[in-house]
């Protein structure tokens, strides 16, 4: 099959892990990750982000697949239950209004930058080569921090997962495809689309 | 003598449990499947042989492959 643009864009998703090693600040970035597969389910009613860019999934599909690091065995039945994938979600959303409260401690002068990334939500690892400084407020920095966290996690989430089951293991209880879907639920509900074809 | 009866293997999808990644669809060798409106993995009964591919690729692993009476 003949490869287009999108197929390569696990690149962008290796360099943007690899930025973060280096300067924190360009986690900022990762809001597009966030952004466009929420733009195009919201205008377009699609998972399009997950079925043809997200290099996320890609990464894993090339390690799992072509590099062989899957055993590609079966997902627990419980792990693709509606229950656990929106409890995950859930979950996921509150961590990280955890995160933009830290950030806002931070801003508000009520807390320190802490130049540390907390992988898995509880593992403290120290980052501070990250850090140059920054033109604006540390608060800035604290978000990139956070965010940056998030990112590393469900990254070492899915690599587990993808060891353990199938390459795109993650793509099964991703937070941001599952309310993407839900997005998509809502928008394509039957009526509309019987609406949309008459 | 009994006649036979024609059987053709087929993909078939748990909309229910599908969570719309598209997975299948890249593997797919002859476009038989397509994500319908992001929300499941829609098969075309008319163009898929039942090679497995998309079974086999399935993160959820939701698709089956059938024998389907021709």
């Amino acid at each position: 099959m003949k490869k287009r643009w999108y197929d390569y864009l696990w690149i962008v998703e290796l360099i943007y892990m690899a930025l973060g090693f280096f300067n924190i600040l360009f986690a900022w970035l990762g809001m597009l990750f966030f952004c466009i597969p929420l733009i195009i389910s919201l205008i377009w009613g699609t998972k399009g982000y997950c079925n043809r860019y997200c290099g996320r999934g890609q990464l894993f599909g090339l390690l799992g697949g072509r590099f062989g690091l899957s055993r590609k065995k079966d997902i627990p039945r419980w792990m693709k239950s509606k229950g656990f994938r929106y409890g995950f979600l859930m979950f996921f959303f509150v961590m990280f209004f955890q995160m933009l409260w830290t950030t806002y401690l931070v801003f508000s002068g009520a807390q320190d930058l802490r130049q540390v990334i907390t992988l898995l939500w509880s593992l403290k690892l120290p980052w501070h080569w990250a850090y140059h400084g920054t033109l604006f407020h540390p608060g800035v920095a604290q978000f990139a921090f956070g965010f940056y966290s998030v990112m590393l996690t469900s990254t070492v989430l899915g690599l587990i997962t993808m060891v353990l089951f199938k390459p795109r293991s993650w793509c099964v209880y991703c937070p941001m495809g599952t309310m993407t879907q839900m997005i998509c639920k809502v928008k394509n509900r039957q009526g509309d689309i019987v609406t949309e074809q008459k | 003598m009994k006649p036979k009866m024609r059987t053709r293997r087929r993909a078939v999808v748990d909309t229910n449990a599908c969570v719309a990644c598209g997975c299948c669809v890249k593997v797919c060798p002859l476009s038989a499947i397509r994500i319908w409106h992001g929300v499941w993995a829609d098969v075309d009964p008319g163009r898929c042989v039942g090679c497995g591919k998309c079974a086999k690729e399935c993160p959820a692993s939701v698709i089956a492959i059938q024998e389907v009476r021709a």
